[in-house]
């Protein structure tokens, strides 16, 4: 049977470099990026030669053609995903402009080149206010599906500091992606700065079910019941353990956020879409099939290259499902989920 | 059915409580502005003490930073355990509301003229109660 | 491929639908998590409870177990941690409401009621006394030794000494190395304790080599180290910040466990102090497998940077690690929590444990939700903690 036709939840565009972005910054921040010692965010979350990175044959910030090449096969649309991190970027001004000239970019390069693209907005979220007038600017865009936010931040993703940030999306018919990675300055764990790599890139996993929870029980579902947000290259297999835990504590704990009003899982599995790599599947396909019957797996998981970083093998998941699981999963589920 | 005693009317003034053994089974008789309930001593979920825990009221919210409506002060009662609500007038629980129910039982309000013979007197009358006629008794009513 | 994953129930894609749920009762939304009938276990093995808390019924008895300077230090500065991480507790000292002892002071201070509401109540064979009296969150740390010590004298003292059913822990001030192996060496040989206990929330992950003296120590003595659900360190409590609500301090306990766990594993530990044991309690355990599952995947790839790490890390996670059973997580459906037991693997390192006097205790005949058959009921209830403590 041939694949259906696939919708690629998360293709990565990156900045080559900070030039890249000189035609689009206005003269002062021009001047001010030639001048000073800046040289671009300084976020180390993705090393650009560390293994994960980039598949064989791929670079670590593959041009269009590239993409065109490599990832757009039976792909009848690819999301792009620029992890170009302005949140780390402590002058807000500046992270603003930067912000505007990568959307810039963005559209120059890549949406009106090729219309099998969409793509995400890149904003400076830790100034949810100009956050907001980023998202405002390119609302309109029929490109442009989804605000892009760094999993790590200066606070939770359910405070209610980032509200402009929601209205300014839902207003716009544009859902949020959370995304793997981020420098808010703060250690990655709750407690403390690991030594390597390798624990920062495991653990980013807990953190992503730090979101989850704040989101849910910080009641911003509450708030903006059209929010609809996308997990982006978390894993997927913690969910039902999580979905547990937090049901089971809001039994006990409902009166210390009484605008939660259903069980935590119901918001999950109604605002949340988590993409399928990294798949972290268990060795044993019988435990993964376990895994996606627990939390509903069919209505929630969107299919994602991560072109170009490096992962297992998808089929081991794709395998267990029916036809009509595969279609959603596949492209069904994106489709309502982006509105495409 | 059986019918049992539990206490006098003024033992147990408005938002006050007594939990009491009868036919082997551990219940509280809760007061809630002068209407009487009893609810079995413990919570289906596992199994606390339930009728030793705070009555309070049920606080609700549309959204965060939103008004905080606190409803039902007094008649709310939250497990001494883990904190699972439970309406003390229906026994239903809130988490749950389907399928989660303790265990409530009919009460209602006798004067001693109203004693019928065959009423079985729960341990309360076993033990001190005095039976007189000007003061009015809580009667808990148990299935079989 | 066989295996299938079958249609759940509907869920509804997109924005949930606004209801009218505004109050109690009638209009109270009917939830998807349906709760079956609790069932019911047999207590018919011996019954081992790793994790029950004990305090200072007053900070005069904590005084009383001080040297004199101390005492003055203490009455003068008090205790002095790493504040600006308050989220107040849903109940009073986290405590179940019927567990404080008639005379005020606080639940867990008060040994006959601890035995009558634990111990007697459900014929608990031994007990573990875990104090979370705050000796290794001390920024003085020569305080923090004085208190840690203090602790382990009163333990030995006011409760190990009266109760023979109880075992008790190291307090350490866990973040000098050096401090806690000198305390982990004048008790390592005490029949009476049975790990060196440490918190959740460390001020760095544990697998960082100023925390190793410590470590060789525990080796030295051959008890394991414990690790408690809690704490705070100075920095946010998630990798993304600071919650706002209780709910997301106590429900997101387990992404510390996983920051410590793959700390422990990447940081090279089990390599260095390969006899090294580890009990992870009060996080829960659902979380792990898929934890162990990220982590092979990322070892597969990212390996190279930590060569000390020689096996896949799921095989050193079941051989270095124990992990208490409380709070257990409630799968949706019966058929879910064995296929987590399954997934887990860990017949033989789960522990039962109370978590008495806190408010999210579990009891011994209700604490799993599914019946197990014996032999399992045998282990997690008694015999691994027999066996992992040498009782």
């Amino acid at each position: 049977m041939p694949d259906p036709t696939r919708i690629d939840c998360d293709i990565h565009n990156e900045i080559p470099n900070l030039e890249t972005l000189y035609p689009y910054l206005p003269d002062h921040w021009l001047d001010y990026c030639r001048e000073s010692a800046f040289n671009g965010p300084d976020a180390a979350d993705y090393p650009e030669s560390v293994p994960t990175t980039a598949r064989e044959g791929s670079s670590a910030k593959p041009d269009l053609a590239e993409v065109q090449n490599c990832a757009m096969q039976d792909v009848e649309i690819g999301i792009l995903n620029c992890a170009y991190r302005v949140q780390s970027v402590r002058n807000e001004d500046l992270a603003a402009s930067l912000a505007t000239a990568v959307n810039q970019w963005q559209v120059e390069h890549w949406l009106e080149k090729e219309p099998r693209l969409r793509a995400s907005i890149v904003v400076p979220s830790h100034n949810p206010a100009l956050a907001a007038k980023e998202i405002e600017r390119w609302g309109d865009h029929p490109g442009f599906v989804q605000v892009i936010l760094p999993v790590r931040a200066e606070a939770p993703y359910g405070n209610r500091r980032y509200d402009p940030i929601y209205s300014a999306a839902v207003k716009r018919g544009l859902a949020i992606g959370i995304h793997y990675g981020g420098a808010p300055g703060h250690p990655p764990t709750p407690t403390g700065w690991p030594s390597y790599f390798i624990e920062d890139y495991a653990g980013m996993a807990q953190i992503f079910q730090s979101q989850v929870i704040s989101l849910v029980c910080e009641g911003a579902f509450e708030r903006f019941p059209a929010l609809r947000v996308a997990l982006i290259e978390g894993g997927f297999t913690w969910l039902p353990s999580l979905m547990w835990r937090i049901d089971k504590e809001w039994k006990g704990l409902r009166h210390n956020t009484p605008y939660v009003r259903r069980p935590p899982s119901e918001y999950m599995r109604a605002h949340l879409r988590l993409t399928i790599q990294p798949l972290d599947a268990p060795p044993n396909p019988l435990h993964l099939a376990q895994i996606l019957d627990q939390c509903g797996a069919e209505d929630l998981l969107l299919y994602a290259s991560d072109y170009p970083h490096c992962h297992d093998d998808q089929d081991i998941l794709l395998d267990l499902l029916t036809a009509d699981q595969r279609e959603k999963i596949c492209s069904a589920n994106a489709r309502a989920f982006y509105r495409l | 059915m059986a019918k049992h005693i539990v206490a006098t009317v003024d033992e147990i003034p408005p938002g006050e409580r007594k939990v009491v053994e009868v036919g082997g089974r551990s219940i509280g008789v809760f007061n809630i502005k002068g209407e009487f309930y009893a609810l079995r001593n413990i919570c289906p979920h596992q199994g606390g003490p339930l009728c030793e825990g705070r009555l309070t009221g049920f606080v609700m919210a549309d959204k965060p930073g939103g008004e905080y409506r606190y409803e039902r002060r007094g008649e709310i009662l939250r497990c001494p355990w883990h904190g699972w609500e439970y309406d003390v007038t229906t026994g239903q629980s809130w988490v749950d509301p389907a399928s989660v129910r303790t265990r409530s039982y009919d009460v209602e309000i006798a004067t001693a003229e109203d004693l019928p013979s065959t009423y079985q007197p729960g341990p309360y009358t076993a033990e001190t109660f005095e039976v007189s006629v000007d003061q009015e008794y809580v009667i808990v009513e148990l299935p079989g | 491929m066989t295996a299938q994953f079958g249609s759940t129930a509907s869920v509804e894609s997109g924005p949930v639908t606004k209801d009218q749920t505004n109050g109690h009762g009638a209009n109270s939304p009917v939830s998807s998590v349906q709760q079956a009938p609790r069932y019911r276990a047999p207590l018919d093995t011996a019954i081992i409870d790793t994790d029950i808390h004990i305090y200072f019924p007053t900070q005069d008895a904590l005084r009383s177990y001080l040297d004199e300077s101390w005492q003055d230090y203490h009455r003068t500065f008090g205790q002095r941690g790493f504040d600006g991480s308050h989220y107040p507790r849903a109940m009073p000292n986290a405590a179940r409401h019927d567990a404080w002892p008639d005379d005020g002071t606080p639940p867990g201070s008060n040994l006959p009621l601890l035995q009558k509401q634990l111990l007697d109540e459900w014929n608990i064979e031994v007990g573990v006394l875990n104090p979370l009296v705050g000796a290794g969150e001390q920024r003085n740390l020569a305080f923090g030794a004085a208190f840690a010590r203090a602790t382990n004298e009163w333990q030995v003292a006011e409760w190990l000494d009266p109760e023979p059913r109880l075992r008790a822990s190291i307090i350490v001030p866990w973040e000098d190395g050096e401090l806690s192996a000198a305390e982990i060496d004048r008790w390592g040989s005490h029949p009476g304790f049975v790990h060196a206990l440490l918190i959740a929330r460390t001020k760095e992950p544990l697998g960082r080599r100023k925390y190793w003296p410590m470590y060789e120590a525990a080796c030295r003595h051959d008890i394991p180290i414990a690790i408690h659900f809690g704490g705070a360190a100075g920095v946010p409590i998630t990798g993304s910040g600071y919650p706002n609500h209780y709910i997301e301090d106590h429900g997101g306990m387990p992404q510390t466990f996983q920051a410590q766990v793959i700390s422990l594993i990447f940081e090279g530990v089990l390599q260095q102090f390969p006899t090294l044991k580890f009990v992870l309690i009060e996080g829960g355990f659902a979380w792990i497998p898929p934890m162990l599952w990220r982590m092979d995947s990322a070892w597969r790839k990212l390996g190279s940077e930590v060569p000390h790490v020689t096996e896949p890390p799921s095989q050193l996670f079941r051989r270095h690690f124990w992990v208490s059973t409380q709070p257990m997580e409630e799968p949706f459906k019966p058929d879910q929590f064995r296929q987590l037991l399954g997934q887990l693997d860990l017949d033989d390192r789960l522990l039962f444990a109370t978590d008495y006097p806190h408010w999210d205790f579990d009891a011994p005949d209700r604490a799993f939700p599914v019946p197990l058959d014996k032999e399992r009921r045998r282990k997690f209830m008694a015999e691994n903690a027999r066996a992992l403590y040498k009782l």
